[in-house]
């Protein structure tokens, strides 16, 4: 009951915020034409216009100033978009970029002017130190536990695998010092499973270290079955306490 | 049993049990979980026929109101200690004659008479008197073969103490040990203690008790993983494991001076201490090389000097303490892991257990036998449940002790050789036993939270 209560909530707010978000969209304005003029009496006066984009070239993510003068127009369009007849604006468009002044005068004459804005991809981001927080995350994220069968302490291809991302990790990470815990489900008798869990942390630091990982950065202890990841007595949990666990050394 | 054991030497094949018969013996073993395995005559671990002894309330010879509370310790420890020693039968009280001896003065022909025939039938009779007199508790005990008209006198014992509960079960147990040895039984258990892991505290601790549960209490407070408890044969010292600098690490303690003696630590991972019979050397297991391996070290350190050399775990070494001259084990150097024995040098390695998955040997007093846990194969290997058993070394054949269904490991044997501690129960919960090596007489020491890993006191 409280389960299907829970998800009855989650699906309303669901609701809710697929609502706000469609009420917030905005609806494409029809361009607002001025009035026909009336025939002008006396010469014809040319409107013109001008645009500068500085600078005309960015990367992506940054932005430049656009800036327009017209004269004789009593309006202008910046592509299509009303602006004043004079003025100046900071866009940052997201690839290259033609922008487009289009001044009219009271007659319908009109004139144009263009700029181009070029967007060049960003070098790839130096990355910043990271923080020891988000070393933590990406190491959680990234470092993969080992599995293993019952009662053996030889490698799977899971756990190959998973170590391989390990190891790709950890050469990436030079600074890093991990400690890998062996640990086993609880159905062996506690003696043995401490031994049996130093060998399953011995064959996770074999096989890293086989990997190109340096041995010294790689510590190893082994918990048997005294800090089980679960409590039950199933294959699931079991199998979830057989395990290697690389943890990082703060 | 030839499927499970190895065959035994030719000297065996010609003994009273036809081979068919032990085949026999062995299916209904594994498939019908009889009691004990009926023949097995080469191992003499059930007692004969017991002598049925009668112990009368003691009778107070002083009016102080002390007294009657401490009679009743003395006679419940002393009524308990002799049941638990499997050499006695106790006569039901119910059968007693009305007047019980003070002293042997009050013990004519015909009381004789009475305490040896129908209902009571006594064949032995243990009694006394207890008085307070000032600040000093007085005990007389008295033990008789009550099978002769005359009574023959077996054995008298005067104790004095402070007037205490704990004075009064002092007494008790050791006037026990004095009629259990003076019947044949050897040196008596009733003083001996029972060192144990328990996590009552929070954290898993060594604990300590005396053998029949009672004082149970807290001998370190390191706050972190305690394994593998073992007093040294003197019992002044405590060897075990202990996480408290990280890794797995063996620690002495002094219990005595109640302080950590110096002992090295190793890389990797360092367990299961067995003290040598003298006291003065350590077998432990370590992965210092890389390897599992059994190692000996001198208990004031050194360099430890290596006994095996095959890849795969060896641990939990137990020196034959009536010899010395040889070390049982644990590998799983083929596989699940096996009991393996081997001399104490390392060399003569052979395997004991052949199959299912066998742990925590633990070696008789006389040298004779092993107990050890067994989970033995039956509908595949993860199959069945942990029982404990025993070996004989000579013949190489094996008795199951337990039968109840539950995970069973770490037996202890007493300093009698006629008991064994060990852990019975859930892995999350287990508790402590006691039973003799006959199967009778099962008695739980503990009740709170996990209690593991018993070491019974070599005294």
């Amino acid at each position: 009951m409280r389960f299907a209560n829970a998800n009855r909530i989650r699906l309303v707010l669901a609701g809710a915020v697929l609502t706000v978000a469609v009420g917030c969209h905005k609806k494409p304005q029809p361009p607002i034409l001025p009035p026909m003029p009336a025939t002008p009496a006396g010469p014809a006066v040319v409107p013109t216009v001008t645009i500068q984009a500085n600078p005309t070239a960015i990367q992506r993510g940054q932005s430049t100033l656009l800036s327009w003068n017209s004269e004789h127009a009593v309006s202008l369009e910046l592509n299509g978009r009303r602006v004043n007849l004079t003025g100046s604006q900071q866009v940052a468009p997201q690839a290259s970029t033609d922008y487009t002044a289009l001044a009219r005068d009271t007659n319908g004459a009109t004139a144009t002017a263009s700029v181009r804005v070029t967007v060049t991809e960003p070098p790839a981001p130096v990355t910043p130190q990271p923080t020891s927080e988000d070393l933590g995350q990406s190491f959680d994220t990234n470092v993969k536990d080992v599995f293993f069968d019952y009662d053996q302490s030889g490698l799977r291809a899971d756990g190959e695998a998973a170590l391989r991302q390990d190891a790709d990790f950890l050469k990436a990470h030079p600074d890093l010092a991990i400690v890998i815990e062996g640990h086993c489900d609880e159905r062996g008798s506690a003696e043995y499973n401490i031994a049996l869990g130093d060998r399953r942390a011995n064959a996770v630091r074999d096989y890293l270290v086989r990997l190109g990982v340096d041995g010294s950065r790689v510590k190893t202890v082994s918990y048997g079955k005294e800090k089980p990841f679960c409590a039950e007595s199933n294959e699931e949990c079991w199998q979830q306490n057989r395990r290697a666990h690389l943890a990082r050394v703060q | 049993m030839n499927r499970h054991l190895p065959a035994p030497p030719p000297s065996f094949r010609v003994s009273a049990v036809p081979h068919w018969r032990r085949v026999l013996a062995a299916a209904c073993l594994l498939l019908l979980a009889v009691p004990l395995l009926p023949a097995q005559a080469n191992i003499s671990i059930r007692s004969s026929k017991k002598l049925r002894l009668a112990l009368p309330e003691f009778a107070l010879t002083s009016p102080d109101p002390a007294a009657a509370g401490l009679e009743r310790t003395f006679h419940d420890v002393l009524h308990n200690d002799l049941e638990q020693s499997g050499l006695v039968a106790m006569v039901s009280p119910s059968t007693y004659p009305l007047e019980t001896p003070a002293n042997p003065a009050a013990l004519d022909q015909a009381k004789v008479a009475g305490w040896a025939n129908a209902p009571t039938l006594a064949e032995r009779l243990a009694f006394g008197n207890l008085r307070v007199n000032g600040s000093t508790l007085q005990v007389e005990g008295y033990l008789y073969d009550v099978t002769q008209p005359s009574a023959a006198f077996l054995l008298g014992k005067r104790y004095s103490d402070q007037p205490s509960d704990a004075a009064a079960r002092v007494m008790a147990h050791e006037f026990a040990d004095a009629i259990i040895e003076k019947l044949g039984g050897g040196p008596g258990i009733a003083n001996s203690h029972i060192v144990f892991i328990s996590n009552r505290s929070g954290s898993k601790e060594v604990w300590s008790m005396d053998y029949d549960g009672a004082n149970q209490h807290q001998i370190t407070t390191l706050a972190s993983i305690a394994y593998s408890p073992r007093l040294s044969p003197d019992g002044s010292k405590l060897a075990f494991v202990s996480y408290a600098s990280g890794t797995p690490q063996i620690k002495i303690y002094d219990l005595l001076g109640r302080h950590y003696l110096s002992f090295p630590e190793f890389k990797g991972t360092n367990i299961t201490p067995a003290w040598s019979p003298d006291g003065r050397k350590l077998a432990f297991a370590s992965s210092m090389s890389g390897d599992m391996e059994l190692y000996v070290i001198d208990v004031n350190g050194g360099t430890p000097r290596r006994l095996t050399y095959v890849k795969g775990n060896d641990l939990a070494p137990v020196w034959n303490p009536k010899t010395g001259a040889q070390i049982a084990f644990v590998s799983d150097r083929t596989g699940s892991p096996q009991i393996y024995v081997m001399d104490a040098d390392g060399t003569n390695q052979q395997r004991l257990t052949n199959g299912g998955y066998a742990v925590s040997p633990s070696w008789s007093p006389n040298g004779q036998l092993l107990a050890f846990s067994w989970r033995r194969t039956g509908g595949g290997e993860n199959s069945g449940e942990f029982d404990i058993y025993f070996m004989e070394l000579a013949s190489r054949d094996a008795e199951q002790l337990t039968h109840n269904g539950l995970r069973n490991d770490y037996p202890s044997w007493a300093p009698d050789g006629r008991h064994v501690v060990f852990q019975s129960g859930s892995p999350s919960r287990p508790q402590l036993f006691t039973v003799t090596a006959d199967g009778s007489n099962p008695t739980r020491l503990t009740n709170t939270a996990a209690n593991e890993m018993p070491n019974w006191s070599f005294h």
